[in-house]
């Protein structure tokens, strides 16, 4: 038998100074912890900028590159051809074995003429390849004089755009005093210019950072994602449709479910261990080919696209397996005619994601040989390629300076297609997904 | 190329036998007698669609399996039978020779070289084109002879009563199986080839010296006699250098950052900032590691260093753990950031509405209540981002070193299990060395701590999400 307590205690005045300096405090932490999340987020966002930044910043010179101009004179005699032999049959084959070089070479000695330097330090090793492309062209050129454009060096190139620190001791720069001179030189008399490196953009992987070109890396990631795609589209999307619809509950279902868990957990580099393993050791397939690449990676993604076409599937209303049902469809039909059309925009959005994943993916790509170097562009999907990311690594790892452009570059190329394919599957939820 | 017209020949032969069956079973509603249309289309079982389908299988699955095989083994097949057509004394004498020798034959073949340096090469390749055409000719007749024996079969059984529609779904069942067998199989092929190679890799080193061993230097002596080469296995080096870059530097970075964020976009961000800052954060997680490990190498390691010897540590590294850590923490943030952005939401409004109602202030809401209720689930987040911090591999491939060194300090270099998989598995050396070998045991040290991580992680989220249900 208790009676309330009656706690004789007046009311809390909140306007004494002592309540409104704790209040004050209260409010003050609460501000300050409120910033500290705008700050992690804000930190985030910086980062993100300034990495976007460097290689973008670092990058877009890379699709630029320098040419000097030079006066050749396709002589027979020099080129070791004639006109009679390269219009006949096997006229390609002598076409690419004429001597280029010493044209070249001719021309650019009398481009450098006075200026004390020597050719290697102007023209590229390839400087000779524009011109055997304008013979291919054009068979009349051959005994003319043609005024043509050719890439300079790498360290030519930098300088023309300003990439090298000329009050840098002479020692420590990739370009001696006099080749500066000589630079300065020819671009007054307006035989230097920068123009789009089409060469970047068209051709494969070289050892001289101004022939080095991105192409051969680009068409190599579109035969291995095209092999992934192929393999695991299909092969998860049946997957996925059966744990979801048909699967009984038994013990072989669960050992299923829990492998798809945990192959989407696994590190990407032991991946690449099982494509060594199994496809190159074992099966013997052809090591750094795209078929390989894309067998590896399809492993990899096809627990990705299962987990996003069980959750596409799964969000299809019951309401219209039943109603299918009612109709007299078999429990096939039902799926094929009805769930799965209205699924697909999720499975095909998920499946982008993956794919966008395997894109970018270097680790298990090293593992089975796709670091080789390969100076053609692939044209199989047995021959040696490269992928975009692979390359970045590659050329990230190469000594000439001139290569920490083409890197960005790359690197650009590599986020562009991502975004691409991002959007699209950003797209394609928006505007085709449907919320019941 | 034969084969390819072989494949060509048999789509189309499939397409013929579809459409074929589809319009004599369109045509059998007209045989039956009956009074109405409705009861002579109700007397046919299947859609004439389905008896279409049923022939085309039956032409087409045999006769693309018997293509499929004759792809995988035909290249050993050619190779056999072009060397046994070779004379005695022209044939490679060894299995390494026998593997040079036939590279030089495939790439005449293949037009790839001009011609071999071998001159029995040489002689083997018009024996070789002339092996594989035949061949090549006799299994795309047998896959057209079994084409047009299936589906004629088909053909011949197909009638109104016939069941041709279970007959198909009972097929595209056992696709369904079989592709849900994939993700077995792949799972047993990595466990497998991973077991069988480390078991390889104990006969030679003592798996206790591998486990606690304290010096790694994997180079394996080229010469008997050679000095300080015998190589040394001892992998304590790479898991605490692992542990280190992983799971301590990146996630001193990552934890506060990414619950922070978390934070602010539930509880604070309005939804306009919002929708600015959730892309902004899918952005960092989407850009490939190779980045991140390019930016690592060549941006944040030398301002690490420069910090480093400004502040006076005169044996700073370039490929400090600290730069790769760091960076691996900020590529982790997304990660942890949407595991915490899970747990708070799984905790129930009524909670956080009745602290709010209490007069506390949001930030004590979160910190006392809030954080506290949805800790489970964020432990169980963080460790699945350690799992894949562990498993990240070309950040530490570029921005951390290979030196197998022990040391607590972050401006140092350390090397971590996934670097030196890498670095052991891209030279060019024979494959069963110890050396080589060792990656393997090293990926099945790697295989099941994240998959333990993984499990105890996931079994950590479940249960705290039925807490709250």
């Amino acid at each position: 038998m208790s009676e309330g307590v009656i706690i004789e205690r007046a009311p809390t005045d909140w306007a004494l100074p002592a309540m409104q300096a704790r209040i004050g405090k209260r409010y003050a932490a609460e501000r300050r912890f409120r910033m500290l999340g705008l700050g992690a987020l804000s930190l985030a966002g910086l980062f993100l900028a300034f990495l976007l930044w460097t290689i973008i910043s670092d990058g877009v010179t890379g699709f630029l590159h320098t040419q000097v101009e030079v006066t050749a004179k396709l002589d027979p005699d020099v080129l070791g051809i004639d006109a009679s032999s390269i219009s006949g049959p096997g006229g390609e084959m002598t076409l690419n074995r004429a001597n280029y070089t010493a044209v070249m070479n001719a021309a650019a000695r009398q481009r450098v003429e006075g200026l004390d330097v020597d050719i290697a330090a102007v023209i590229s090793d390839g400087a000779w390849l524009p011109l055997r492309s304008a013979l291919r062209e054009d068979h009349a050129l051959l005994g003319q004089e043609i005024t043509i454009w050719v890439p300079t060096t790498s360290a030519f190139d930098m300088l023309a755009k300003g990439s090298i620190d000329r009050n840098a001791p002479a020692d420590t720069r990739p370009v001696s005093d006099v080749q500066i001179a000589a630079f300065d030189s020819l671009k007054a008399e307006g035989a230097i210019r920068t123009r789009i490196n089409t060469t970047f953009l068209s051709q494969a992987d070289s050892t001289s950072p101004e022939l080095a070109g991105i192409w051969g890396a680009a068409k190599g990631s579109f035969l291995t994602l095209l092999i992934t795609l192929v393999l695991s589209f299909p092969i998860g999307v049946l997957t996925a449709i059966y744990l979801e619809e048909y699967a009984p509950k038994n013990r072989i279902t669960d050992i299923i479910e829990v492998s798809i868990n945990n192959l989407a957990a696994v590190p990407s580099i032991i991946f690449g261990l099982l494509g060594l393993a199994v496809f190159l050791n074992f099966f013997g397939m052809p090591r750094s080919a795209p078929i390989v690449g894309g067998l590896t990676l399809a492993l990899m993604t096809l627990p990705v696209i299962v987990i996003a076409g069980r959750v596409a599937i799964k969000s299809v209303p019951p309401s219209i397996r039943d109603a299918a049902l009612g109709v007299g469809a078999s429990p096939i039909q039902v799926v094929f005619h009805h769930v799965l059309p209205l699924a697909l925009p999720g499975i095909l959005t998920g499946t982008i994601i993956g794919m966008a994943r395997a894109l970018g993916e270097t680790a298990p790509l090293l593992m089975i040989g796709m670091r080789a170097f390969v100076a053609d562009v692939p044209s199989g999907l047995d021959t040696p390629a490269t992928v975009l990311p692979v390359q970045i690594f590659l050329w990230s790892d190469e000594v000439a300076r001139g290569f920490i452009e083409k890197t960005s570059a790359a690197i650009i190329v590599l986020l562009i297609f991502l975004l691409l394919m991002n959007g699209f599957a950003i797209y394609l939820r928006n505007k085709l997904e449907r919320r019941w | 190329m034969s084969l390819n017209v072989a494949l060509f020949a048999l789509i189309g032969l499939t397409a013929i036998a579809y459409l074929s069956a589809r319009a004599r079973a369109t045509a059998f509603s007209g045989q039956v007698s009956g009074r109405s249309a409705a009861e002579r289309i109700s007397a046919v079982h299947s859609r004439p669609a389905y008896y279409g389908w049923y022939v085309a299988l039956w032409a087409l699955v045999p006769a693309l399996f018997l293509i499929l095989t004759w792809a995988l083994i035909s290249d050993a097949f050619i190779a056999d039978r072009t060397i046994a057509a070779l004379p005695m004394d022209t044939r490679p004498a060894d299995g390494i020779e026998r593997q040079m020798f036939l590279n030089e034959v495939r790439g005449v073949v293949s037009g790839k070289l001009a011609g071999a340096f071998d001159p029995n090469a040489d002689a083997a390749v018009p024996i070789y084109r002339h092996v594989e055409m035949q061949w090549n000719l006799v299994i795309a007749g047998l896959s057209a002879l079994l084409a047009i024996i299936g589906g004629g079969f088909a053909w011949l059984r197909i009638k109104p009563q016939f069941w041709a529609r279970p007959r198909v779904e009972r097929f595209v069942m056992v696709m369904l199986v079989l592709a849900s067998m994939v993700s077995i199989l792949t799972t047993l092929g990595i466990v497998l080839s991973l077991i069988y190679e480390s078991v390889e890799f104990f006969r030679r080193v003592s798996p206790l010296e591998f486990i606690f061993g304290t010096t790694w230097s994997p180079q394996t002596a080229i010469r008997a006699d050679q000095v300080g080469s015998s190589g040394a296995f001892g992998a304590v080096p790479l898991f605490w250098g692992t542990i280190f870059i992983g799971a301590i530097i990146a996630m001193i970075v990552a934890i506060p950052l990414g619950l922070m964020s978390a934070i602010y976009l539930t509880q604070y961000a309005k939804p306009r900032a919002r929708k600015i800052m959730k892309p902004m954060l899918e952005v960092l997680a989407g850009v490939p590691t190779v980045v991140y490990g390019y930016f690592a190498a060549l941006t944040v390691a030398p301002a690490v260093r420069d910090f480093a010897i400004s502040i006076g540590m005169s044996n700073a590294s370039s490929e400090s753990a600290l730069a790769a850590g760091a960076v691996m923490g900020i590529m982790i943030i997304p990660f942890v950031s949407s595991m915490a952005d899970d747990s708070l939401g799984a905790v129930p409004a009524a909670m956080r509405d009745g602290s709010l109602a209490m007069g506390a202030t949001p930030s004590e809401t979160i910190k006392r209540v809030l954080v506290p209720a949805a800790l489970p689930g964020i432990v169980g987040g963080v460790l699945l981002a350690v799992s894949r911090a562990i498993g990240e591999t070309m950040i530490v491939v570029m921005a951390a070193g290979l030196a197998a060194n022990m040391t607590a300090n972050p401006f140092q270099s350390v090397t971590t299990v996934t670097a030196q998989i890498v670095q052991l598995l891209t030279g060019d050396q024979e494959f069963d060395s110890a050396k080589t070998l060792s990656a393997f045991a090293l990926g099945l040290v790697l295989f099941v701590v994240t998959l333990i991580l993984n499990i105890y992680a996931l079994t950590v989220v479940k249960k705290y999400r039925e807490a709250y249900e």
